[in-house]
């Protein structure tokens, strides 16, 4: 990690193409992946409207859906495979294609090698192809909405048979050998991009940057790879296998004597719950890709802005290091009134609770971080508090599901629908926002209004709340997920107000993210300039020029000195220390010590 | 550039501190509370129901004082450490003993409830009683029926190559134990007596649900699940499924019909065979 790589530094002119488009610039990259994403959680966003547009109002008259999906709707009224689909279509949009390549293939790619002080990543060539498998992979997936039968319309989970055989739903024609191809083609674009993470991470540190030196954004974002290499070949073996059953008459997940539509099945042998252990073997692991970068992305938001080293650094990388190993014996618990033994769900009952160990120990020393801070109330930092109470509140959530005797009431209920909306896509979007709101200068060399993030946060923190936490109730009544309408139970017809009311959050919520739109793409033509270091941070990627020229370092690499906390350090000059700054022997003690013992009076 | 100091805003510290105490903490129970007498659980109406809401009851309170107190101390810290202060923030980073403290006890809570959870777990899967009345239920898109063993106390064998519109449920002509059977499109069963669900799927993956009896089962084609139970109140209930099994798995419902023994047999002699 020691070796210099002044190569890197020698200047070759670069055409427009190569330098924006087809780049090997890892901070191009990482902003392709992130402006892509948003894109994308566009399109998602269209299609959980659709979804609270049935459940709301089912009989209104929405003519912009209409004009915008002609096929998914007769007499004005949206027809229940249109809705699978676009059910299908939002979770497989927001989860790989928005909060995954938003948070690995974004800000992996943009700020491991500026956090470790290197000049780009490991196989600069790979990253490219990694980027640009991620475009065909959504002109395949957004092309099934316009194949006979639609798209996709098995669920994001495409169990099988429903999704292994034609005629068992209409999306299960070409719709959902695309979402397969699609989705095999975005693995190997993570497979790529974890490969290149976990090797710059390794290989690429600047002098003096130790493992125990990194900061904690790094440090998720170097498991999170970890857990993508070993994690999606599992799924991307399960999707070849699945296009083999559709297409080569194999047999995986289908067994014999099956009868759809009248007509005998011919396959046989194969088993369904087959699928749903190697799907959830990735699913769960999945999750916590999408949960330890925002992780990272916090920790460093809170320290950053509350002025204050944060708290417990070994006990944050222990926990997440945890997370990621007890993330691959949990999958189980999505399985609990499968068909599997009684026996295994108990085993995985156990390990789930105790996933929720290493959990609450972040939640603790965000909180201790917090305590006798100085807060700064940036809008990442607006950001990244309402994370701590989306990730609580999700997470004690989880706790009623781990229990299989309580999870055999609410699996597939909109209880399920409600807590993952909180610990896992709300949380992970409010991870999001505080990062492009925290490096947002370093990236464009622009600052964000800091107004109009402030008025994001409100609406989007008060509006994720009257959406999702209604959504519990629903769940307890019983509702299930996944239903076109809730009109044929008795049981469940006393929900018309509740899902109205969610619905209009709903609406909230959706309008609100045009403020973020818009001072996104405002900040970036006409935004204040951002000198070097707007926040008064401490990590490396704020000692490189804003925008970081190519190569990140000009002459000479950074040599690190310290931890990357070194915030309000007693007797300091300033308030914040940078990573470079030299040791400076009176300093040094206080700067490195554990102190252990009660704390000083805030 | 932008001046930094602006956002050392007490007013901000106070606004974000109070929603969260007041919309997330206070609303949150609040809401719970009135969400109970509207949208809640259907009452229920099965023995091992009773045991699975004492521990969702269990869990609501160790959630919710865990929910209220992490946002309580979340708001506080927030609102309190906003002041716009000339001294710095403290340089503490580190205090073993107080960290192992909240590794440990949420460990223990949690070794509680995964006891108490392993507990009713291992007694909703207990052995089906011998006596248990056996029903064998077939889903497939888009409806539900049941076959009771008739006289002789056995199914008929089934295949799917037997299926027509006259034997719907594709039983084994050569099979004498068949001859009895009986097939419903409710399902009929005796009030404090157990009965024992046999599922099973033709075509895709389904999942039997029987909101008032907390009963949730998967139907895996290729496969035979089961769940048994003992229903407690007479009444007319729902079946539903819960599992997406297509494009009518809204419309996928069933009737059960829990009674009187006298009431069932009754039933059971009026059915054809």
């Amino acid at each position: 990690m020691t070796v210099t790589h002044d190569h890197a530094h020698a200047e070759h002119k670069q055409s427009w193409i190569t330098k924006y488009v087809f780049s090997q610039d890892h901070k191009i990259i990482g902003i392709q992946y992130l402006l892509t994403s948003f894109v994308m959680a566009a399109i998602g966003g269209v299609l959980a409207m659709l979804i609270r547009m049935q459940l709301g109002f089912p009989t209104w008259n929405f003519y912009w859906a209409q004009w915008l999906f002609p096929g998914g709707f007769s007499g004005n009224q949206m027809k229940p495979d249109f809705y699978l689909a676009v059910v299908t279509m939002h979770g497989t949009i927001m989860i790989f294609f928005v909060l995954t390549t938003a948070l690995s293939g974004g800000f992996g790619n943009f700020l491991i090698p500026l956090t470790i002080g290197a000049r780009d990543m490991a196989f600069p060539f790979l990253n490219m192809l990694s980027y640009w498998l991620y475009p065909p992979a959504i002109v395949i997936l957004l092309a099934s909405f316009l194949v006979t039968g639609g798209a996709a319309a098995a669920g994001w989970t495409a169990y099988p048979p429903l999704s292994a055989l034609r005629n068992a739903v209409p999306g299960s024609h070409m719709g959902q050998t695309l979402w397969l191809m699609s989705l095999a083609l975005l693995i190997l674009a993570f497979l790529f991009g974890s490969l290149n993470y976990i090797t710059t991470v390794l290989q690429l540190r600047a002098r003096g940057m130790s493992m125990g030196r990194l900061p904690l954004v790094t440090w998720a974002q170097f498991l999170t790879a970890i857990l993508m290499l070993l994690a999606f070949p599992v799924l991307l073996a399960a999707a070849i296998m699945l296009l083999f059953d559709r297409h080569l008459g194999t047999s995986f997940f289908v067994p014999s004597g099956l009868m759809i539509g009248g007509q005998l099945v011919t396959h046989q042998g194969g088993n369904p719950l087959l699928w749903q252990h190697l799907f959830w073997f990735l699913g769960h692991p999945e999750v916590y890709v999408l949960i330890l970068p925002p992780m990272g992305i916090v920790s460093e938001v809170l320290s950053n802005n509350g002025r204050k080293p944060i708290f417990g650094y070994p006990f944050m990388v222990g926990s997440m290091v945890a997370i990621m190993f007890l993330s691959f014996l949990v999958w189980g618990h999505h399985m609990f009134t499968s068909g599997m033994h009684p026996l295994v769900g108990t085993a995985f009952m156990v390990t789930t609770l105790i996933i929720a160990v290493p959990s609450a120990i972040k939640v603790f020393n965000w909180l201790a971080t917090l305590w006798g801070a100085k807060i700064r109330f940036t809008s990442a930092m607006l950001f990244a508090i309402g994370f701590v109470s989306l990730f609580v509140t999700g997470g004690l959530t989880g706790i009623f599901l781990a229990s299989p005797a309580v999870d055999i009431y609410f699996q597939d209920t909109f209880f399920v629908v409600a807590h993952f909306h909180f610990v896992m896509a709300s949380a992970s979007l409010f991870g999001l926002f505080a990062g492009t709101y925290h490096w947002f200068p370093k990236m464009f060399g622009r600052m964000m209004n800091e107004r109009l993030g402030k008025i994001h946060f409100w609406l989007t923190f008060i509006g994720i709340y009257a959406t999702f936490f209604p959504m519990h109730f629903a769940g307890t009544a019983g509702m299930m997920r996944r239903i076109f309408s809730t009109g044929q139970y008795e049981f469940l017809r006393h929900l018309s107000g509740l899902n109205i009311f969610i619905s209009l959050a709903a609406f909230g919520l959706g309008i609100a993210q045009l403020i973020f739109a818009y001072n996104f793409i405002a900040s970036w033509i006409r935004g204040p300039k951002a000198e070097r270091n707007p926040w008064k941070s401490n990590t490396l990627e704020w000692q490189a020029e804003t925008p970081p020229p190519h190569g990140n370092w000009g002459a000479h690499l950074p040599e690190v000195n310290r931890w990357p906390y070194d915030y309000s350090v007693p007797g300091a000059k300033d308030d914040f220390i940078p990573q470079t700054a030299p040791q400076v022997p009176a300093v040094a003690g206080a700067a490195v010590d554990d102190t252990e013992g009660s704390p000083p009076k805030p | 550039m932008s001046n930094l100091s602006e956002h050392y805003s007490p007013t901000t510290g106070k606004r974000l501190g109070l929603l969260i105490i007041i919309m997330v903490a206070i609303g949150g129970v609040v809401s719970t509370f009135w969400a109970k007498n509207r949208w809640w659980f259907p009452p229920v109406a099965s023995q091992h129901g009773v045991d699975v809401d004492r521990l969702v009851t269990i869990t609501f309170i160790v959630t919710g004082f865990v929910f209220v107190l992490v946002h309580l101390v979340l708001g506080i810290f927030v609102w309190r450490y906003a002041a716009a202060r000339e001294e710095r923030a403290i340089y503490w980073h580190d205090h073993r003993t107080l960290e192992l403290t909240y590794t440990l006890v949420p460990a223990a809570i949690l070794l509680t409830l995964i006891s108490m959870g392993a507990v009713t777990w291992a007694r909703v899967h207990s052995p089906v009683p011998p006596q248990a009345l056996r029903i064998d239920v077939l889903a497939q898109q888009f409806a539900w029926t049941f076959r009771y063993p008739g006289p002789d106390g056995t199914f008929g064998r089934t295949e799917v190559r037997f299926v027509s519109r006259d034997n719907p449920r594709g039983m084994d002509p050569a099979d004498p134990a068949g001859r009895d059977d009986i097939i419903s499109r409710e399902m009929h069963i005796v009030v404090n007596e157990p009965a024992v669900a046999l599922i099973h799927s033709r075509d895709v993956l389904h999942s039997f649900f029987l909101p008032n009896f907390r009963v949730k089962q998967d139907a895996v084609p290729g496969m035979t699940t089961q769940f048994w139970f003992t229903p407690t109140r007479e009444g007319r209930y729902e079946l539903a499924c819960a599992e997406l099994c297509g494009v009518g798995h809204y419309i996928m419902r069933g009737q059960v019909v829990v009674e009187s023994k006298n009431a069932f047999e009754t039933w059971l002699a009026g059915q054809t065979h």
